[in-house]
């Protein structure tokens, strides 16, 4: 007879919205969500943004952010009802039966403490330990989490540490106070895939060996299958489906439940490059200015007519540096950019305004690469007004002639922003690049702050552009399930250094170098026991090394 | 129909009715402005409703001639310090480097002399007209608005939008009026009316130490100069013109925090 930990039946949260130039008004943002849990299993939260993911998660601790109130519903925790008692209960409850691991470390650790006083404070807080007994387990919790120096790393402070390791100190801190859930808040988003794997196995390592149930909220389908028991499906406030995880996984019920699990399956056949490049990078050595050592080292690329270069590593690899070169942002040091048979001045000044208007750019945050105070129609149309001179009548046609390729109707054309979803502002962004009529649009992480299924619909956009207009890309991410659908040939970065490069048959077939062999082994795939494989197999490479 | 709090109408009717009467100031008035036409210091009465002044001139009729002085001198000052310090502090802000530098510590030189002090001395040198009045508190105002105008554009100027515009080749021009401006305005409309109401009491300081408006036209604060003696007789003459300072000073403020409310919350604002 299992233990039911965590009980919530038919909950409801509301919140208060103020919508500009209307009346403040309430609006439910979960309808009547109901899950058990027992103790020592694993359910996944999943779902895109706006789900009702993270205020599911932290209303099992009777908390609801700012301006979001539980309005119906019952949670039990170990038999408890804990909706609706006091605050004085709730404050023993929080950070001792119930802790929380959120999505940012960086943000959630005070810069001023040093780690383990932040790490012990909750369990000396609530006197379950004395400060040696906090202290022995934090080490104990720090070497099962794999960092590095178990005994002296919680002297540091956190700045001193790299961005996994401090997740992992995060998981520590939730761990320490011997609680009986956890609540995962997308605890590896932040990272890169080759931290990411670490942080993950450290996690499910963890919720094994000592034996708490644990809620696991991510977006990502593929990393909740690895570390989860059951697996429940979000989307906007209502429970799609509810089932094991290999239920999900391989034998998904519902429609929206097998998008999510088949998205990105589609491939991108590979073209061969032409003779003559479109841009040409050449031998690129840069540094940013005030600074004494280089961001790039000899970085060589090329980029074919109506084709796309996917230029991939780990946050800090140079992607997007390059790009600040490319673009004239950041003169080079050393090394030339050919673009379309001519040499491109290296600072912005120096460009005519037709070497501006072939090379255009789509930026990663689509929300701050738009004027808030435009409308989408003045977005779209200062490129044709400045490149072409259009006006009036000419200039709307066009505007709502790109308005229709990017799948958008004539309604938006005097919407702002604000009034956009994140996709949609992404579309902006791509009409506002194409409405120069460039030869290369460089495409900075445009995918990666959506949610996959919108995320997959703007690559079918930009593929399809791609053949109506013949204009290539330079597509910077650090996401290879992104790469392998759009790419023609890859460049694989590594500090400021382009380690492969090729064709994407060549770049992704084997032999591999170290380092594209651990990105490509990085990545989640969405079928139970990868982790473990991958994990298995770098041991197995390590002691054969 | 939107709502308009009651601290917001208030400000607005007070405020309202100070630049009617400013403007219409000739129409309304009961007499002339220099025109003598009773006793030193006389009570309040049916024909002069707030008595005389210090040499017999209907107090009223001053009262509202120099609200007409002191508003549009502020109004003047305030108009030439926020065109010009917001922008030479955009244009601080998006060419930076030696320009952002060189303007910058001038501007610091400029702070670091007491404003009072700098216009008592320009003042004390050069022919006190209206013109040289607005252009010195203008100027040494403008200071203040360089410094948030330039605070408030280097926060936007790092915004991917105004990359983009840069990318796309579009000259300083458009980057400060249609990119920037656009999104500075709130912070710089609420500095607006506090720095209007900072024009107020200059001038008025200015006018109360002799400086400011002459004689025989008077602003606020040269009424309460003229009459300061009454007081230590118990006559009220000098505190008239104080109150119409605090009220414009307050009524002014508020109506400000309404407008900063309301533009953040515009379609598109941000926060």
């Amino acid at each position: 007879m299992s233990e039911k930990l965590l009980k919530v039946e038919n909950l409801k949260i509301g919140a208060r919205i103020y919508p500009p130039g209307e009346k403040p008004r309430n609006i439910d943002i979960v309808h009547g969500v109901s899950f058990e849990l027992e103790k020592g299993k694993v359910l996944g939260l999943i779902g895109e943004s706006g789900a009702g993911k993270s205020t599911i998660g932290l209303a099992s601790m009777a908390y609801g952010r700012g301006g979001v109130e539980i309005t119906g519903g019952k949670v039990w925790v170990n038999g408890r009802e804990i909706l609706g008692t006091n605050l004085r209960d709730l404050r023993k409850l929080r950070g001792t039966e119930v802790t929380y691991v959120s999505q940012s470390a960086a943000a959630s650790f005070n810069p001023a403490k040093k780690i383990m006083e932040q790490v012990i404070e909750a369990s000396l807080h609530q006197g379950k330990f004395s400060k040696k007994e906090a202290e022995a387990r934090a080490v104990e919790l720090f070497t099962k989490l794999g960092l590095p120096d178990p005994e002296n790393i919680g002297n540091r402070y956190p700045h001193q540490v790299s961005g996994g390791q401090l997740q992992r100190c995060m998981t520590a801190l939730a761990l320490c106070p011997e609680p009986d859930l956890v609540v995962f808040d997308e605890p590896t988003t932040a990272l890169d895939v080759t931290t990411q794997i670490d942080v993950l196995m450290a996690i499910k390592d963890a919720i094994r060996d000592t034996g708490v149930a644990a809620l696991y909220i991510t977006h990502d389908l593929a990393v909740v299958a690895q570390v989860s028991d059951e697996i429940m499906v979000l989307r906007m406030g209502d429970m799609v489906e509810h089932g094991t995880t290999d239920q999900i996984i391989n034998n998904p019920v519902e429609e929206y439940t097998r998008d999510l699990v088949s998205v990105r399956s589609t491939q991108h056949e590979g073209k061969p490059p032409t003779d003559n490049p479109v841009l040409t990078v050449e031998n690129v050595t840069a540094r940013y200015k005030g600074t004494n050592f280089d961001v790039l080292h000899n970085v060589t690329m090329e980029l074919h007519p109506g084709q796309t270069l996917a230029v991939v590593g780990e946050s800090g690899s140079g992607k997007s540096t390059t790009a600040r070169v490319i673009t004239g942002l950041l003169p080079p040091r050393e090394g030339k950019i050919h673009f379309d048979g001519r040499d491109l001045s290296p600072d912005l000044e120096g460009r005519s305004r037709e070497d501006l208007r072939e090379l255009q750019m789509i930026y990663q945050m689509a929300d701050v690469a738009m004027n808030p105070r435009q409308t989408v129609g003045t977005i779209i149309g200062r490129p044709l007004e400045f490149y072409f001179g259009m006006k009036g009548k000419e200039k709307r046609a066009r505007i709502i002639e790109l308005l229709d390729e990017i799948e958008l109707g004539v309604e938006f054309i005097d919407r702002y922003p604000a009034e956009l979803s994140g996709g949609q502002k992404q579309r902006v962004c791509i009409a506002r690049a194409l409405a120069a009529k460039p030869k290369v649009i460089i495409c900075d992480e445009v995918t990666s702050a959506l949610d996959p299924l919108v995320a997959d619909g703007i690559l079918k956009l930009l593929e399809n552009l791609q053949k109506v207009e013949n204009v290539a890309y330079l597509f910077i991410t650090h996401d290879l399930a992104t790469v392998k659908a759009i790419a023609d040939s890859i460049a694989v970065m590594y500090q400021g250094r382009v380690v492969r490069y090729g064709p994407k048959t060549e770049v992704l077939a084997p032999p591999f170098d170290d380092y594209t062999d651990l990105l490509l082994s990085s990545v989640p795939e969405m079928r139970l026991g990868w982790l473990e494989e991958v994990v298995q197999n770098r041991k197995m490479e390590s002691a054969g090394n | 129909m939107m709502r308009i709090p009651p601290a917001a109408l208030i400000g607005l009717f007070f405020t309202g009715l100070y630049f009617f009467v400013a403007v219409f100031a000739p129409l309304i008035a009961p007499y002339s402005m220099t025109e003598i036409v009773g006793d030193v210091w006389e009570p309040s009465s049916s024909e002069h409703w707030l008595g005389t002044d210090n040499i017999g001139r209907d107090l009223l009729t001053r009262m509202i001639y120099g609200g007409r002085t002191t508003i549009f001198i502020a109004t003047a000052a305030t108009i030439l310090s926020f065109t010009l310090g917001s922008i030479l502090g955009f244009t601080a802000a998006v060419v930076g480097g030696w320009v952002d530098q060189v303007m910058s510590r001038f501007v610091d030189l400029i702070m670091s002399i007491p404003t009072l002090i700098f216009a008592l001395v320009v003042l004390s040198v050069m022919p006190v007209t209206l013109l040289i009045l607005i252009l010195v508190m203008g100027l040494l105002d403008s200071t203040r608005v360089y410094r948030l105008a330039r605070a408030v554009a280097v926060d936007i100027n790092v915004m991917d939008y105004v990359e983009a515009a840069k990318l796309r080749g579009e000259g300083r021009r458009w980057v400060i009026f249609r990119e920037i401006l656009p999104n500075a305005l709130s912070p710089l409309v609420a500095e607006m009316g506090l720095r209007f109401i900072f024009a107020v009491l200059f001038v008025s300081t200015l006018s109360f130490l002799g400086l400011g408006v002459q004689p025989p036209n008077a602003d606020w604060g040269g009424i309460v100069k003229e009459n300061k003696d009454g007081i230590v007789y118990g006559i009220p003459a000098a505190l008239v013109p104080a109150v119409a300072i605090a009220t414009l000073a307050i009524s002014v403020n508020l109506v400000a925090d309404w407008v900063l409310n309301r533009t953040t919350s515009l379609k598109g604002g941000r926060g």
